[in-house]
């Protein structure tokens, strides 16, 4: 349960949007994090700017206070990556830090399907996974309550080496030894 | 033997500090118990039954000497004076404290090692062939694609999180010595008729609650997409692999449920976009891997010093019976690997104690280039011996304990730490190993009965792969009190089987005379020179079951 350490006892509970208070927005704490994500599927919420289930996000779509939240399970076809393609925001939930389907959904976005806006994780996103995180192309990452912002900007780059390509790196790093060998 | 440049150095003394973190916030209370869990886990330590217990990774199991003289170092220093040899190459600390692992890794990354993913829910070490580079019936060595896959998966930023562990196995011989089929993905490397080299990709396979055989997914993938492919594969385990059901998460579970075709068809699909990607391998990257595994300088070794040592096997009875069972032939005439028997009844299964890292050391810069391998049956392999020397090493292995000529017979049984030491245990299997050993010392009577495989798992996760046994035996919990299922007829090599069990489990104090009725079922029903598991498949399960629940 997303930002909710308790079971929450009554579904208007369950359903209420969940606002946090740290962003971190390009590698800086953000001043404000102005957006609540809502997961209610059927109802808008009333918190605006609000990250809303696809579904309700693609039935209202004219109203620019809202963007879509992609549940970690969404299978994202080349027709969603088009609708997505023009707005400035999308969510990807992390129901759980060990779900890492939302790791994957970033770089297929970001990779794949060239989204330019901002990527944000939202939901149980903890200072040690950013790293990772950035690396599959999450530019914005709002924390769980509980976790300490100055722990999120020193973690957020943890190693200067990688060996794969990523989202940042696209080449991989047997490439780039070859590279200097010559 | 491969050499960590300023790349691989930085990234695991940055892992170290990473972990020293981690654990230091941990320790003040600021990194909760659950939120730690997958990030010590992914540095090798869990919490064990009396102490945390630390897995440190030997990549495809190759270990250079002052690399083995760091860890019997560490051992003495941070635990008790000795190790674990596993199943998958690794060695396991049984007795480290917990705030000290940080510095452990520290120690390590000194000596070019880590103990990075070798548990969770992450890819794992890759393991493979002990005999990689020296075999006789090698097509390509498999350690430049390991190592290369070890890069690949190190820190892969995209699969730390997946549904379930995941072990990827390679081998590059004819006759499989890496257990591929009983991995999440296998590896073959094999050469077409032109002579290209290709890779078989295998998925599915596992032990544990539910032992599955892997399935084909791509008989011939060029070698350059190896990583594009793996990527693909592991992509569509990530995405779809179940997260409900921890016993259910495994991608053998997902390869089943939607069947190979499909799962091929999603992997093919995904990869459609990865093939000629940037990671595809080119030549000069896979002979930069190849240089890190050079042929040693061997020096000729004359024609007579080869007669003199046949002669010595004719001559020296003990002496032919090591060299008979834990002497393997090598591509180079004059050159033998030898493998160093862990089994020994008064040390568990794959224990090494400090001393005896240090004297194996000793040996390796002697004997066979400084360096040995881990093998997965818990022995540790010198792999360049010239056979002129075969007997002042034999000697001094004598001297170590080490030269018990039982390699590949049912004394060099296959056991995990069980619940002497490991939470997740229901049984002990230890005491079994060494109830077994006990029983079956006399040498004759082991050679008789020929290669046989005995494999011993404390608990349905398998780590003793009692599945693949010939004879497999599992410890299972009933109402509290520990009981041993016994199956017969698993194999993990090429004609890869899983055991079948024979019926009701027993008593630990029953199990070593179940297992010599099973063996006086065989000895009386085999034909001339047949094997135990040919035997089996001859004659079935009903024979064994029959003699062994007889009233």
């Amino acid at each position: 349960m997303p930002n909710n350490v308790d079971t929450p006892t009554d579904e208007a509970q369950a359903n209420a949007p969940v606002h946090v208070d740290h962003l971190l927005l390009d590698g800086e704490l953000a001043a404000e994090n102005a957006w609540c994500v809502s997961y209610d599927a059927d109802t808008l919420p009333e918190q605006r700017p609000a990250f809303v289930p696809l579904p309700l996000w693609q039935a209202n779509k004219q109203d620019e206070e809202l963007a879509p939240l992609l549940l970690s399970d969404t299978e994202l076809t080349s027709a969603l990556a088009a609708t997505l393609a023009p707005l400035p925001a999308v969510a990807i939930d992390f129901p759980s830090f060990t779900d890492g389907r939302g790791y994957s959904l970033a770089r297929l976005l970001r990779e794949r399907f060239g989204y330019a806006g901002e990527v944000r994780a939202v939901g149980d996103v903890l200072v040690d996974q950013l790293d990772y995180m950035r690396r599959c192309g999450f530019n914005a990452m709002a924390l769980r309550d509980d976790q300490h912002p100055d722990d999120a900007l020193r973690l957020l780059n943890s190693f200067s080496v990688r060996y794969q390509t990523d989202v940042e790196e696209r080449q991989a790093l047997f490439e780039r030894r070859l590279a200097t060998s010559e | 033997m491969y050499r960590y440049d300023i790349h691989d150095q930085t990234l695991v003394d940055e892992r170290v500090a990473q972990f020293r973190d981690q654990m230091d916030r941990y320790l003040a209370g600021r990194l909760g118990e659950e939120e730690f869990r997958p990030l010590r886990l992914q540095n090798g330590l869990y919490i064990q039954r009396h102490a945390p217990m630390l897995r440190i990774a030997i990549p495809y199991g190759m270990l250079a000497s002052y690399q083995l003289r760091s860890l019997a170092d560490i051992t003495r220093r941070y635990d008790r004076g000795y190790g674990h040899f596993t199943t998958r190459q690794n060695l396991q600390l049984n007795w480290p404290a917990q705030e000290d692992v940080p510095d452990i890794l520290a120690e390590l990354a000194k000596v070019q090692m880590h103990a990075i993913q070798t548990s969770g829910n992450c890819i794992r070490n890759t393991t493979s062939d002990q005999f990689a580079g020296i075999a006789n019936d090698e097509v390509e060595d498999p350690r430049p694609w390991c190592e290369l896959i070890r890069q690949w998966s190190t820190l892969h930023p995209e699969f730390a999180y997946l549904p379930r562990k995941f072990k990827i196995a390679v081998t590059g011989a004819a006759k499989d010595r890496a257990a591929i089929q009983v991995h999440d993905i296998g590896l073959r490397l094999w050469r077409n008729e032109e002579g290209e080299l290709r890779v078989k990709v295998l998925a599915g396979g596992g032990l544990g609650r539910t032992p599955m055989i892997a399935e084909v997914v791509r008989e011939d993938l060029p070698w350059q997409h190896l990583l594009t492919y793996l990527e693909a594969c592991v992509r569509v385990y990530n995405q779809f692999g179940r997260r409900d059901n921890k016993f259910k998460a495994r991608i053998k579970i997902l390869v089943k449920a939607l069947g190979i075709e499909e799962y091929r068809r999603r992997v093919d699909e995904e990869w459609a976009h990865l093939k000629d990607g940037p990671q595809t391998l080119n030549q000069a990257a896979v002979d930069a891997a190849k240089r890190h595994f050079p042929e040693p300088e061997r020096r000729p070794v004359a024609e007579s010093a080869i007669a003199d040592f046949e002669r010595l096997r004719t001559e020296n009875r003990s002496f032919a019976r090591f060299v008979t069972n834990n002497v393997t032939d090598h591509k180079v005439p004059g050159y033998k690997a030898v493998t160093l028997s862990l089994k020994r009844r008064e040390h568990a299964p794959g224990d090494v104690t400090a001393d005896q890292m240090d004297a194996v050391a000793d040996l390796a810069d002697r004997y066979s280039f400084s360096e040995m391998r881990v093998t997965h049956e818990q022995n540790l392999v010198l792999s360049d011996v010239p056979v002129d020397e075969m007997q002042a090493l034999w000697n001094e292995l004598e001297a170590l304990g080490m030269a018990n000529p039982t390699v590949g017979t049912l004394n060099d049984i296959i056991c995990c730490p069980g619940g002497d030491y490991c939470s997740l245990a229901n049984a002990v299997s230890i005491p079994i190993a060494q109830a077994l050993q006990e029983r079956f010392e006399d040498l004759d009577f082991l050679y008789d009965l020929g290669p046989l495989d005995l494999n011993i798992s404390g608990c349905m996760n398998a780590c003793g792969h009692h599945h693949v046994g010939h004879i497999g035996i599992l410890g299972v919990d009933k109402k509290g009190e520990e009981f041993y299922q016994i199956s017969i007829g698993g194999n993990a090599t090429d004609d890869v089987s899983l055991g079948k069990i024979l019926g009701p489990s027993f008593f630990r104090q029953d199990v070593p005379e179940v297992v010599e009725k099973v063996l006086q079922v065989y000895v009386a029903e085999r034909h001339e020179d047949e094997h135990f598991l040919d035997t089996y498949r001859r004659i079935g399960l009903k024979p064994f079951k029959e003699r062994v629940y007889a009233k």
